[in-house]
């Protein structure tokens, strides 16, 4: 299979007007991705699953993972050379800047006709809030059809397109997305027989603690 | 066994004895009844998750579970006994648990098995588990494990059967299907907006247990 | 779009289980979530044309108890006695998917013994799986009881080895990241080839029973009938896949672990029902214990574990990885990111079972109820696995 660096470029070429950004996997697995934009996403996919070159009939695994807002400190190192001649000093300069809470679907890909995969597709919402729709791939690849369901479930996305868009795993009437970094699970908290850490931590807010007992006199 | 048997208190155990080389079995209503029960428990074919796999081999032929008179495994909860509770109970599933578990005839019985039944288990932290089924049935018997073993099951089922033996059939302490107000209906809890509602039956759950810091003196 | 299955879509009124308001005589049935043929806490809602399906919606999360996000908040290695109970029958290929995603993931090398007792647990469990599931099989056909004890016993004897080797009959916990936690011993292989040698004849009898049986052949041949295009397309992997045609085994793709090593075919199907789904399961078993032999000859000294790997305290790099296995009941694969940190940031299971179940309403279209059992037996579906 040609390396994901040629595949951005055929995909460049194809469609002018899509934003295709690769993104690296610094892991040992090296599984790198395609970030796709929402609007070209189906188009591409569809391209992706009937090139003859690729063939990509095979969507295995559909996931979600939810990136809330955080606060990235970057460092950009300088070496500035000491007027007075002696060894030159390295100057850390910090930057802080705000990262945008988003969420982002990942679809893994394989081919079964020719023997090769991953290729890894990514697409990322506008934020965590109300620009929370993406295009569903259930048309292109069936198998995203329950999966895609999951992650509108416990993440929230939804997914223009989708046959049947419900709740899968909680029940209709379930409000919240428990998946998400920022949810607060039911406080039926029980308290362990000898809690600690997080356990105490949270038994404690449940049960506010007992009054002190005045001293007993003698 | 040397004492006499609190419902025909008449007769010594000796003397039984020695009217049973007689020939003649003595034994009082209250006993047959009990052997009668203890011994025919029908528990309802219920899998919730990996214990029912062992509640499967407990029924297979290793173990063998028609050797205490409980292999007939009902489909049907209007024909069970006992609901084993064998698995998580997850909050989508606790109601159907509790009409499953008022769709039963009296006298029943529940036995909460492995870890997740009793508290939840190893899933106790999870948003959309059940932190035991007694919050919301009475349970009789209690079998740790995760999973217990086939073993765990017929030992748990025996002390269920020892504690059929020992109910009286009169007075105070009759067993529920005896009483007047003997029906046990639990209230069933409905799927909420965040949660189960009520997150537990007041009735046998009244209050959370306080929470008690060991103080060093 | 977020209808409830249970509201009438003209007048939203809340509609029970059997419902008589639909147009025609077609009637609304809940099978499920406690029903004696649905293994587990699986629900269906059929819709009925006397006694023809003519649509059926599964419903889910009867079981789901929260495992990925309990995964997020413990450690690496605390996941792996949850990963036993995805699918609590084959424990120690869940335990061998999760292990190959972090080895993935962190780049750990497995020693060469490591990898052969892995192998031979994971065919053991494959023969575990592929038995319970003929008995089963036979159950959903009304064939109540005995072929299941038949399965039943051969599975204790397989359960009594993974007990003697890690602790527990069924949830064995037993993969590390970078090898396995116990070497076994000699005599334990002993008694492991001396299973492998009497599975044979077990199967022969089993085979001789069941597989030319007038009965299973008039239930189960044209019986849900899956396109291998259909199938591909819905992900459908496993011996589901190979029952329509597609020559697609991982052990053969992408040739993990030492699976290169030994000679081994892979059974195809040719109609993709339900009665080739049986008789692929039973092929594999026979294929499991030729390679089961081949690595009991084969198993090197050494150690079991990369001594480099570290167990506790283990963050690492920044990354993600998509690590997959075939197991028993199809794709396992495990989907891990990592942000540094010493849990996962996302940890996501590609549950076979689950994906396999995409296609159950196209399967069971125009067929009865009765045979819808069927039909789901042969999926082989473990809830546990299904609503992680």
């Amino acid at each position: 299979m040609e390396t994901l660096t040629q595949l951005r470029d055929r995909i460049a070429a194809l469609f002018p007007a899509a934003d295709v950004v690769l993104a690296t996997n610094p892991s040992p697995s090296a599984q790198h991705a395609l970030r796709l934009d929402a609007t070209h996403a189906r188009a591409i996919a569809t391209f992706l699953r009937d090139d003859p070159a690729l063939q990509l009939d095979q969507c295995t695994n559909v996931t979600g993972i939810d990136w809330p807002e955080k606060e990235v400190v970057d460092v950009t190192r300088t070496t500035v050379p000491d007027p007075a001649g002696g060894a030159p000093r390295v100057v850390e300069e910090k930057t802080r800047r705000i990262e945008p809470g988003r969420l982002e679907v990942v679809y893994h890909l394989y081919s079964i006709a020719l023997s090769h995969g991953p290729v890894v597709l990514r697409l990322v919402t506008g934020n965590r809030t109300d620009a929370v729709t993406l295009p569903s791939l259930t048309p292109v690849w069936r198998s995203a059809e329950f999966q895609e369901r999951e992650v509108y479930d416990l993440f929230g996305i939804v997914f223009e397109g989708h046959p049947d868009l419900r709740r899968i795993l909680m029940w209709d009437g379930f409000k919240d997305h428990p998946m998400r970094r920022d949810y607060r699970e039911p406080d039926d908290y029980e308290w362990e027989p000898t809690p600690h850490g997080d356990v105490l931590a949270k038994a404690k807010q449940h049960y506010p603690a007992p009054a002190p007992s005045a001293p007993s006199t003698p | 066994m040397s004492d006499p048997t609190p419902t025909n208190p008449g007769i010594t155990e000796t003397e039984r004895d020695e009217l049973r080389r007689h020939g003649i079995l003595l034994t009082g209503l209250e006993e047959l009844y009990n052997w009668g029960r203890s011994h025919s428990v029908w528990p309802l074919n219920f899998g919730l998750a990996c214990c029912a796999i062992e509640m499967i081999a407990a029924s297979m032929a290793k173990f063998d579970i028609a050797r205490f008179g409980s292999e007939v495994f009902r489909p049907s909860p209007r024909q069970a006994d006992l609901l084993i509770v064998s698995g998580t109970v997850t909050k989508k599933m606790a109601p159907q648990v509790v009409r499953l578990w008022n769709q039963m005839p009296e006298p029943k019985y529940c036995i909460a098995m492995g870890a997740c039944a009793i508290s939840g288990g190893p899933f106790k932290q999870g948003y959309n588990v059940l932190k035991g089924i007694d919050r919301f049935i009475p349970v009789d018997i209690y079998i740790p494990g995760c999973p217990p073993r086939p073993e765990a099951l017929l030992h748990g089922l025996v002390q269920l059967q020892e504690k059929i033996r020992n109910q009286a059939i009169a007075g105070p302490d009759a067993p529920r299907h005896l009483q007047a107000e003997g029906d046990c209906n639990c209230p069933i809890p409905e799927c909420g907006a965040h949660d189960i509602e009520p997150a537990q039956n007041g009735a046998l759950w009244p209050k959370p247990p306080e929470l008690v810091r060991p103080t060093k003196s | 779009m977020n209808a409830s299955p249970f509201t009438n879509p003209s007048t939203g009124a809340h509609v029970r289980s059997v419902r008589s308001d639909l147009p025609g005589d077609l009637m609304e049935v809940s099978m499920g979530p406690h029903h004696p043929s649905t293994h587990g806490v699986f629900r269906m809602i059929v819709t009925l044309d006397g006694e023809t399906i003519v649509r059926l919606k599964p419903v889910f999360g009867y079981l789901h108890r929260n495992h990925e996000k309990l995964a997020e908040n413990t450690s690496y290695l605390g996941s792996m006695p949850y990963t036993d109970r995805l699918d609590y029958l084959n424990s120690m290929t869940n335990n061998w998917a999760y292990a190959r995603a972090v080895e993935q993931l962190a780049g750990i090398a497995v020693p060469e013994r490591a990898e052969y007792v892995r192998v031979i647990l994971a065919e053991l469990t494959r023969l575990l799986n592929h038995t319970c599931l003929a008995g089963f099989l036979m159950q959903d056909c009304g064939c109540s009881g005995t072929p299941l004890m038949y399965a039943f016993r051969e599975r204790e004897k397989i359960l009594d080895l993974f007990e003697s080797l890690s602790g527990s009959r069924m949830m064995c916990n037993y993969q590390r990241f970078g090898g396995c936690r116990v070497d076994p011993s000699a005599d334990w292989l002993a008694r492991a080839r001396q299973l492998v040698e009497e599975y044979g004849p077990f199967l022969d009898e089993f085979e001789a029973l069941l597989t030319g049986n007038e009965i299973l052949l008039a239930r189960t041949q044209g019986v849900g009938r899956l396109s291998a295009a259909l199938a591909i397309n819905a992900g459908v992997t496993g011996p589901m896949l190979r029952a329509t045609g597609v020559n697609h085994d991982l052990r053969k793709v992408d040739g993990y672990g030492v699976y290169p090593r030994f000679q081994f075919r892979i059974p195809l199907g040719e109609h993709g029902d339900v009665y080739d789904r049986y008789m692929i399961r039973i092929l594999e078993m026979r294929e499991s214990l030729a390679i089961l032999r081949q690595a009991f000859a084969g198993l090197p000294a050494g150690p079991i574990m990369n001594p480099a790997a570290k167990l506790r305290g283990f963050r690492p790099k920044v990354g993600e990885a998509y690590g997959r296995i075939e197991g028993p009941k199809g794709e396992i694969g495990f989907h891990l990111v990592s942000d540094g940190g010493p849990n996962p940031w996302r940890y996501h299971v590609r549950a076979p079972s689950f994906i396999n179940l995409t296609i159950l309403e196209d399967l069971c279209l125009g067929h009865t109820v009765a045979d819808a059992v069927i039909i789901l037996g042969s999926i082989d579906i473990v809830l546990g696995e299904v609503d992680r």
